[in-house]
């Protein structure tokens, strides 16, 4: 058995500390380690995109991520999204497009899309494709999750 | 299941002294695209993780005209693309960073951890190849370099020894009227492994008009990925035209070693060989012209 | 009600479940955590065919932190008990417990053999490594023509054909054979001027849900097990549980979590009677979690195919004839969805002469389950790209021959049930009509192709508790489970009854105490059926409300009314509350206004769609992109809007992908190769453009607010229609799916 090792991390601007088995990926340590189950495991190869999370400022799977690798860095999660006033616009943007269906996908995709707007406030239509074509959905055809981007956008664009 | 242990060395010493106590029980962690996927799957079972992005040698992206580029083994695709001069001198090999997988696997994989997972259909080797890129290998007796075409001995398979480890790669600065391209086909948009992949790379005479040197690669065709040094004959001092490049995608055709296996068939692999030599000289000449105006 | 007057239906709230999801904090099946969780692995077989000689778990039990071993020998026997399986009727129960784990035989690469429940998954995972199976490899069976032939080693030693309703003299591969006839087949061939018969493969597909199966078991000290899981039914997955360990059904509970996604793989259980058993054993509770390559080879994929097809039709357009030969994969155990094929494939289509012959044929690949419109895109992406050829020979416009031809209220179906009120040809006309087919398409190698689809969907049984709460909002338990935003489409319906807005109904999904007997998710039945135990519901507390008025006004009851949410007595403007009034003043005095429903609607409609594709192809490559895409359907009565959208768009999606790229792909020892979302490729954001959708309204009339069901046919025509599409192209017709790259090029280069 592997000795644990001990790691400090910020997740959505906390302080967290924690033991960790070097085998146990960013998305375990989250998950079994913290209980913070929003980040979801589809596939455990990197090809689903459904454990994105953003490390140190990008969007990364973490299922691809050693847990013990983010010892001393800042993690971004779903959990850490919403405000304390209420949704963020991308947040917002999904449920107004109807951009989900089952929703498992949605927090991998809800974090993709604030990556991307993060760098790129006006992307076009084949951008977000782009962007998000590391994020599988079954479910919606992405029909309304590019037109819910778009939207979120616009909306951050006219609250600035 | 056998213990894992995990290091973050800060200097190359450091981690070169890790390789020689661990030797064949430990494995270096860039990216972790491969590594992670390998070792929860128990296709590799190493008894130490040496993460070498702590190391300033493997996350060094330099470049200078007079220098050439410098490019950490440890380097995400992502910052590669982020570089504008990056992008402007050298856009065939910043094909091949935006065709890794997506966004959040090119955060992450690097050029280096692409090579030493030698993977016969990498993606970023054939640019690599195509640009004359040289690897400098830390080992026990120092420093070593060797080109990109000699690193790979097999699928999966290098030169690398259990007490080596690759820090960066040596890229000689483009000389005048080069154009260079890598492009791959796979049956998606993105997120596949390439059925065939190519980099080429076109320098043209002083005339703009026909071809001096070239170099293509090609990948997923043979058990390593390839330099058909015979279709860069085929260019050299040919007109830039569909003739010459017809010749060298034929010459490309003919010295493929594909495979059949579930991403595709050998015959499908050859032809496609011929295709993608044609695309990619086609835009590597393309960029060569644009690059002498 | 008629529609100009709906309030609620039509419009497109904000589903409830939707916060819960955008900020992850909705439970799905892995999120389960319980004090003293233990975690289960599943073993399975390398082997496509093997005997299991033996199983030696000993030094698998030995291992630190394994708490229970299970194989095979701990179900109980199921002899010849058979089970009731939704859509398949009665069943042998023995299929369905040596599916969950292999009796004296696996039966194909993945079927599970033994599971270990340990401290942590990482001992469980190990543990697996330490259990000795001894297989005795037998030939593999894998393709489904040759096992019909007869050309393969047996799959099961005591399996007999039902051949039509007797029993074959020997053994086989094939389960059954059943025929659908109607008219005078040979007749209808005499009058046709036209004749062509084709020939069309379908390669095995899966659901490809992004949420990997997962099911929590936990006993009490009574005998009562609790079972956390996904799934499309809480009450088909307690028959299923109480069937395979032979447990009184009282004693079952089964509390569906948020389910990722299903489209008919979630029906049968995998996990649930395994985490059961290792749980009794351990005597701690037990979470069992799939990971993806044990989806991809351990559920239930949907059946490839062969299908040959006959038709003819005179030179006006007019087919008089069509005969088909359904040979579908069953996988491992009999009991593919062969039959709906039969149903679907010839729906859209007004042919007096008919015949089909449909064959369940057993293979060594995973037993396999329902996917969205079960058997019929297998069989319609032949109809559909034969019409389209009839049409090019006697050059009619494609949609053009499809409304010469097209089923309507009346018309009597390859299986001899008239079709009801339907909307098909409204679909063809609305096609028709549409920007998309009438604007150009110019460019080399580009093309366009239209196909249409029919799903039969089902009614079956739903229930629903509604209840009105002090504040005048009313809760609604719903029997469905929720895989698309049905709980709001649902809730909707009630809210219509009761005039109130839909976000003042509160639906959650009920588990198997909470609310009565509802069957699965599936068969685009929830909107429908569930709708209409809600649509109950609503009826019950109008009526309920208005007596409680009365009650309280101490006027006869018959002269209260309910409406536009206001009680009033006829007569006495006085005695006038609001919902919310008479809400209140009720809890005050506690008295409950409650409805409990269950329904069996009977009066299902159909459903029909018309899809419009432009591709462009390299043909240098074989690269299909899809240009521009049009669903167009008859949803009855779009409750909301939104979602029918997104339904539609999935199906797409997914047809898209089965149509281009996705397949098993098996080596010559009948193992798959690309179980993994790297090598089975489905469709990502940059494969796929804008999915316009034209939403057709064609009510139902047999049900209250003229719904059909939507989710289910639109992953019918993509297939053809890209065919089609890629014909006009580049000239070639591709009738195997997938139409991946290498097969259109050696199409292309062999023109």
């Amino acid at each position: 058995m592997s000795a644990r090792v001990h790691i400090h991390m910020t997740i959505n601007g906390e302080p967290r500390e924690l033991l960790c088995d070097p085998r146990q990926t960013l998305l375990d340590v989250l998950r079994n380690e913290l209980r913070m189950t929003g980040t979801k495991e589809g596939c455990s190869n990197g090809n689903c995109g459904a454990c994105s999370v953003i490390l140190d400022g990008s969007l990364v799977n973490s299922c691809l991520v050693f847990g013990v690798e983010a010892d001393g860095r800042s993690v971004e999660t779903i959990e850490g999204v919403e405000r304390p006033e209420g949704l963020d616009p991308v947040q917002r943007a999904f449920l107004e497009h109807a951009a989900l269906q089952c929703g498992v996908c949605t927090p991998g995709f809800i974090m993709a899309a604030r990556a991307l707007l993060q760098r790129n406030p006006h992307p076009t239509e084949q951008e977000i494709r782009h962007w998000c074509a590391g994020n599988l959905c079954r479910c919606t055809g992405y029909d309304k999750i590019v037109r819910a981007v778009s939207d979120a956008a616009r909306r951050m664009e006219t609250a600035k | 299941m056998p213990a894992l242990a995990y290091a973050a060395p800060r200097t190359l010493d450091e981690a070169l002294s890790l390789l020689r106590t661990h030797r064949d029980g430990a494995r270096i962690l860039a990216g972790g695209t491969d590594l992670v996927v390998q070792v929860r799957e128990h296709r590799r079972a190493p008894g130490l993780v040496i993460d070498g992005k702590q190391i300033p040698e493997l996350m060094a992206l330099d470049y200078a005209p007079a220098r050439g580029l410098t490019l950490g083994a440890a380097v995400p695709c992502t910052r590669m693309y982020e570089n504008e001069a990056l992008v402007r001198a050298f856009p065939g090999l910043v094909d091949a960073a935006r065709l890794i997988g997506g966004i959040q696997i090119q955060n992450r994989a690097s050029f280096g951890g692409n090579l030493c997972n030698s993977s016969p259909a990498a993606d970023s080797i054939p640019a690599l190849i195509a640009h004359r890129a040289v690897c400098r290998i830390a080992g026990p007796e120092g420093l070593r370099e060797l080109p990109v075409e000699q690193f790979c001995t097999g699928p999966g398979r290098n030169v690398l020894g259990p007490d080596e480890l690759l820090v960066a790669f040596s890229i000689p600065a483009p000389p005048p009227r080069f154009g260079a391209h890598y492009l791959r086909f796979i049956p998606r948009n993105e997120m596949d492994i390439a059925v065939v992949g190519c980099g080429a790379a076109v320098e043209l005479d002083a005339s703009g008009e026909r071809f001096a040197a070239a170099r293509i690669a090609l990948g997923a065709v043979a058990p390593t990925p390839l330099l058909v040094e015979e279709a860069a004959r085929e260019l050299a001092g040919r007109p830039v035209g569909e003739d010459a490049i017809g010749r060298a995608a034929a010459a490309a055709q003919a010295a493929c070693r594909p495979i059949t296996d579930m991403r595709g068939t050998a015959e499908y692999r050859r032809h496609l060989a011929g295709v993608l030599t044609r695309r990619a000289l086609r835009e590597a000449a393309r960029r060569a012209r644009e690059a002498r105006s | 009600m008629s529609s100009a007057t709906h309030k609620v239906l039509g419009t497109r709230p904000i589903r409830h479940d939707g916060v819960d999801k955008v900020t992850g904090r909705a439970v799905y099946a892995a999120d389960v955590d319980l004090p003293g969780l233990l975690h289960g692995k599943i073993l399975r077989s390398p082997h496509a065919h093997a005997r299991i000689r033996s199983i030696d778990t000993s030094r698998a039990e030995r291992l630190d932190g394994v708490r229970a071993v299970v194989t095979g020998r701990d179900l109980p026997d199921p002899g010849d008990r058979t089970a009731f399986l939704g859509e398949l009727g009665q069943v042998p129960l023995k299929y369905m417990s040596f599916n969950v784990l292999a009796g004296s035989k696996a039966l194909y690469h993945g079927h599970a053999v033994a599971a270990v429940a340990a401290t942590t998954p990482e001992i469980a995972e190990e543990a697996l490594a330490l259990i000795d199976v001894d297989y005795e490899v037998l030939p593999p069976v894998i393709d489904v023509v040759r096992a019909w032939k007869g050309e393969a080693a047996l799959v099961h030693e005591d399996l007999y054909t039902d051949e039509m309703g007797s029993k074959s003299a020997a053994p086989s591969n094939v389960a059954s054979h059943q025929r659908f006839e109607k008219g005078d087949i040979d007749a209808g061939f005499r009058a046709a001027e036209v004749v062509l018969e084709r020939e069309y493969r379908c390669a095995t597909v899966h659901q490809g849900y992004i949420e990997p199966h997962a099911s929590t078991a936990q006993w009490n000290a009574d005998g009562q097990l609790t079972i956390w899981t996904s799934t499309q039914g809480a009450f088909p997955a307690r028959t299923s549980v109480h069937q395979i360990l032979d447990v009184p059904i009282s004693r079952v509970k089964v509390i569906p979590t948020e389910i990722g996604g299903g489209f008919g793989g979630k029906i049968p259980v995998y996990c649930e009677p395994v985490a059961a058993l290792l749980a009794r054993k351990a005597r701690r509770p037990v979470k069992v979690v799939m990971n993806r390559a044990d989806v991809f080879t351990g559920t239930g994929p949907t059946s490839g195919s062969w299908v040959k097809l006959r038709m003819g039709a005179t030179r006006d357009g007019r087919i008089t004839a069509a005969e088909a030969t359904l040979v579908y994969e069953a996988g491992g155990f009999p009991g593919s969805i062969v039959a709906c094929g039969g149903i679907c494939i010839f729906a859209p289509y007004d042919i007096p002469n008919t015949r089909i012959d449909m064959y369940d044929v057993v293979v060594n690949k995973p037993k396999t389950a329902a996917y969205r419109a079960p058997g019929a895109p297998n069989a319609e992406f032949a109809t559909e790209t034969l019409v389209d050829e009839l049409s090019e020979q006697l050059k009619i416009d494609p949609l053009e021959m499809r409304l010469r031809n097209a089923a309507r209220e009346g018309t009597l179906q390859s299986h001899g049930v008239p079709h009801p009120k339907i909307g098909y040809a409204e679909t063809v006309e609305a096609a028709l009509r549409s920007e998309h087919y009438r604007s150009e398409l110019s460019g080399p190698n580009r093309g366009r192709g239209v196909a249409s689809g029919y799903w039969l969907n089902v009614g079956l049984t739903s229930s629903a508790v509604a209840r009105v709460n002090a504040d005048g909002t009313v809760s609604l338990v719903e029997g469905s489970t929720d895989i698309g935003g049905t709980r709001t489409s649902v809730a909707m319906q009630l809210a219509e009854v009761l005039e109130i807005a839909a976000e003042d109904v509160l639906p959650t999904v009920g588990d198997t105490e909470s609310v009565g007997f509802t069957e699965v998710t599936g068969g685009s039945r929830v909107t429908f059926a569930t709708g209409w135990a809600a649509y109950e519901a609503g009826q019950a507390l109008r009526r309920q409300l208005a007596e409680q008025a009365a009650k309280l006004w101490k006027v006869p009851a018959e002269t209260v009314e309910y409406s536009g949410a206001v009680v009033s007595a006829r007569g006495d403007a006085s005695k006038r509350m609001t919902l919310r009034e008479l809400a209140a003043a009720l809890n005050k005095k506690g008295i409950e206004v409650a409805a409990r429903v269950t329904v069996t609607p009977k009066g299902v409609g159909g459903a029909f769609a018309t899809h419009i594709a432009d591709v462009e192809v390299d043909p240098e490559t074989g690269k299909v992109t899809v240009l521009r895409y049009t669903a167009v359907q008859d949803a009855g009565r779009a409750i909301h809007p939104s979602y029918v959208e997104g339904q539609m768009q999935g199906g797409v999606a997914q047809g898209i992908g089965w149509a281009l790229n996705e397949e098993y792909v098996y080596d010559d020892d009948g193992r798959m190769l690309n179980a993994s979302f790297l090598d089975y490729r489905m469709p990502t954001s940059l494969d796929l453009p804008m999915i316009e959708t034209i939403i057709v309204e064609v009510p139902n009339p047999g049900h209250p607010f003229g719904v059909r069901g939507v989710g289910e046919v639109p992953i019918v025509p993509p297939p053809a229609a890209l065919s089609n599409a890629l014909y006009r192209a580049v000239g070639v017709r591709l009738r195997e799916l997938p139409m991946s790259p290498p097969k259109v090029t050696a199409a292309i280069q062999s023109h």
